[in-house]
């Protein structure tokens, strides 16, 4: 294993346990096709960053995928309490509507925009070895992505301890929180800034679909395993770890998309823990066996 | 426009999406709209696998595994939502990213296998409508065709299922066979508007159409048949541009063209749009502040028994608090009913007046009456609901009122309800 390998590697499981960690709450709180959408209206934020600073900047691009992500969450929620359209409708509308503006703006400009259709749709975590951080006085201090997700990583992980009460609280009892002053709508846009952060971050990595598998996957195999929320986070992210390690040995041997070959690990391992599940279920629910008389 | 081939596109990718637009109507309503995003996404890796196992690109094959993996996907969907502890939408993202991360793997895995004709596998993912050939085209326009045909055939029974399953469930209707039959055809019409728009986008082909003649009617078959004309035309322009600009897939100009759509369907729909409901708050707020100056000028008639006194307009202000505009508008407005006179800086209620205002006020104290006996309120708790509800009480709700309350002539606080008088 080359140090290409492991980099590519390290850079999935960045990605891969930022999202699990995001991806719980977001299960936890219904939210997932939210996550999803967010994804999905990025690529127009990122579109319009590229043409505005001609560049890769992260800061531009960063904040142009936060502004869309933002606004994606806001515009669902209006157009749900507004303009009274049912909750599936509005996100189905929002999401495909900014996708399908990403990706015409991305093959208009296709000479401006460095970004092509098939990383937005596969990612193209391959190349992250290539794109160095190079000091001015020409020390290179490996590739820009692992530096930046790894970035991504902490504040997730600070945001989790320190913020580890409200974020509970309102997943799981909204009513409690807001009764103890913690207010839902605030902590609601905190999550979807991060993920609209995380979900432009891993954009490069793994494309803008495949971010999903990321968020959902782990967290959804890990909930059938517990019902407690730190054992979840631990568990989620160990899988994503995991698929990400996994997912590149399998990509390397068919010679695919290594995003999707990391979620296709993902999807085995929700169905061994689905299995497992309900095994236990079955086993936990069958009638005790006859005392001997 | 002169090359014939155009115009068979053309034809194909509008027949393609006013059939998706049709079951699209049904899914929405059934409140499960994105399971058309999970199973377009489903369908990727049924196209690479049936490319692989049958080494070639026949559309039928393409087709039967596209919709070989869209049903399980909708199956995986609906047995996770079923049978775990896993909420519907954490189910679909799932099945959704898994599902289209098995096609990536497979998809880019032929690419780089280099075989030789992998190159047309990928306009799956956004549509190229250029780019079939009138063959397909009449295939996929017949089984769009095919699609409508049967949806119609078994509109009755599924529209008694998806508004009131229960009574269809009552009458005898094979119920759980119907919304296999929808579900049929919407892993079906995905499987074939895919060749128009591509799987990324597709659920738009499904949802957006809907939705958005959902704003203008409350009708069934009208909806149907604008979510239709809809989806024909934005899949038209859509494909248009796409012709114009090779370089364009045709997907997402055709959802561009939807999400216009649905926009100014928000914006201007007649029966539930942005303006339409404005319109009607706004006709409400002034219809309140008419009833609200006749009761103002009615009660205050009753203060000195000259119910028919002009009075100054700053008496008015002074009693009914409301913004000097509305005040203005309300008073124009009465005096072209005929229920007020005006002059320099003065109204008083006509005959017709009073007797409206005395309605108003009855209305406020009968139902001020009705929530102190009948529900137990303090008195001093009733004005509020009272001021809401009197503008909406019919004379049925009032007549009613008045037997349970046993004709009474005082409210909670001793002030005498109007007789009821009839509008000269």
């Amino acid at each position: 294993m080359t140090t290409d390998d492991l980099l590519i590697i390290a850079t999935g499981a960045l990605v891969a346990v930022s999202c699990a960690l995001l991806g719980s709450f977001l299960l936890l709180r219904g939210m997932t096709m939210i996550g999803d959408a967010i994804s999905h209206a990025v690529l127009p934020g990122i579109a319009i960053a590229y043409l505005v600073s001609g560049s890769r900047a992260s800061g531009i691009m960063l904040a142009g995928a936060a502004l869309f992500g933002l606004l994606t969450t806001a515009g669902i929620e209006w157009l749900r309490e507004r303009a009274r359209l049912q909750a599936d409708a509005s996100i189905g509308i929002v999401f495909t509507g900014l996708f399908a503006l990403g990706i015409v703006l991305i093959s208009a400009y296709a000479g401006q925009i460095d970004l092509d259709l098939d990383c937005v749709l596969f990612g193209e975590i391959a190349y992250v070895p290539l794109d160095l951080w190079i000091l001015p006085d020409g020390r290179v201090m490996g590739p820009v992505p692992v530096w930046l997700l790894g970035g991504l990583l902490l504040a997730i992980a600070a945001l989790i301890v320190i913020a580890y009460k409200p974020l509970l609280l309102t997943s799981f009892d909204p009513m409690h929180a807001a009764a103890a002053g913690i207010s839902a709508v605030v902590w609601h846009y905190i999550l979807m800034g991060f993920v609209s952060a995380a979900t432009v971050l891993s954009f490069e990595s793994v494309g803008a679909i495949l971010v999903l598998s990321f968020l959902t996957g782990p967290p959804a195999a890990a909930f059938l395993l517990t019902r407690r929320l730190r054992p979840m986070l631990l568990l989620a992210s160990g899988a994503g770890v995991l698929a990400a390690g996994l997912g590149y040995g399998l990509a390397v041997w068919l010679d695919g998309s290594i995003a999707g070959a990391m979620a296709v690990v993902i999807g085995a391992e929700f169905a061994l823990a689905l299995a497992w599940h309900l095994y236990r279920r079955r086993t936990a629910s069958a009638p005790p066996a006859e005392e001997p008389a | 426009m002169t090359d014939p081939n155009v115009l068979w596109v053309l034809g194909g990718v509008v027949l393609m999406s006013i059939s998706a637009a049709a079951v699209g109507s049904f899914t929405l309503l059934q409140k499960r709209a994105l399971i058309g995003d999970a199973v377009a996404h489903a369908i990727l890796p049924g196209i690479c696998l049936a490319f692989l196992l049958s080494g070639g690109k026949h559309p039928l094959v393409l087709l039967a595994g596209a919709a070989a993996t869209g049903w399980l996907g909708l199956v995986t969907v609906e047995y996770l939502t079923r049978h775990t502890r896993l909420k519907g939408d954490a189910a679909l993202g799932l099945t959704l990213s898994v599902y289209y991360g098995a096609g990536a793997l497979l998809l880019t895995s032929i690419q780089r296998s280099g075989a030789g004709a992998q190159a047309g596998l990928d306009k799956f993912l956004f549509g190229k409508a250029a780019a079939m050939v009138r063959e397909d085209v009449l295939l996929f326009a017949g089984l769009s065709a095919a699609v409508l045909i049967v949806l119609a055939w078994i509109y009755k029974p599924l529209t008694a299922v998806i508004f009131d399953r229960n009574f269809a469930l009552t009458a005898g209707l094979p119920v759980r066979r119907l919304e296999q039959a929808l579900s049929l055809l919407t892993v079906f019409i995905i499987a074939l508007g895919i060749q128009a728009v591509g799987a990324v986008l597709m659920a738009a082909l499904l949802i957006t159409p809907a939705a958005a003649a959902r704003y203008w009617t409350h009708d069934l078959r009208r909806m149907l048949v604008l979510a239709c004309g809809f989806a024909a035309v934005s899949a038209a322009a859509g494909a248009w541009i796409s012709y114009l600009l090779p370089r364009m897939p045709t997907g997402p100009w055709v959802v561009l063209a939807l999400t216009l759509t649905a926009g100014i369907s928000i914006a201007a729909g007649s029966d539930r749009g942005l303006a339409a409901a404005w319109q009607r708050r706004r006709q409400n707020r002034r219809k309140i502040d008419r009833e609200n100056l006749l009761k103002c000028l009615y009660q205050l008639g009753e203060a000195d028994g000259q119910p028919e006194a002009m009075r100054l307009h700053s008496e008015i202000a002074a009693r009914r608090d409301m913004p000097p505009a509305r005040l203005r508008a309300a008073l124009h407005a009465l005096r072209g009913e005929g229920l007020l006179r005006q002059e320099a800086g003065r109204a008083g209620l006509t005959r017709a007046g009073a007797a409206a205002g005395s309605r108003v006020t009855r209305l406020h104290r009968l139902w001020e009456l009705y929530l102190t006996t009948h529900l137990d309120l303090p008195p001093d708790h009733v004005h509020e609901e009272a001021e809401a509800i009197e503008h909406i009480l019919t004379p049925e709700i009032e007549a009613a009122l008045e037997s349970k309350l046993n004709f009474p002539s005082l409210d909670p606080h001793n002030s005498p309800i109007p007789a009821k008088r009839t509008l000269p």
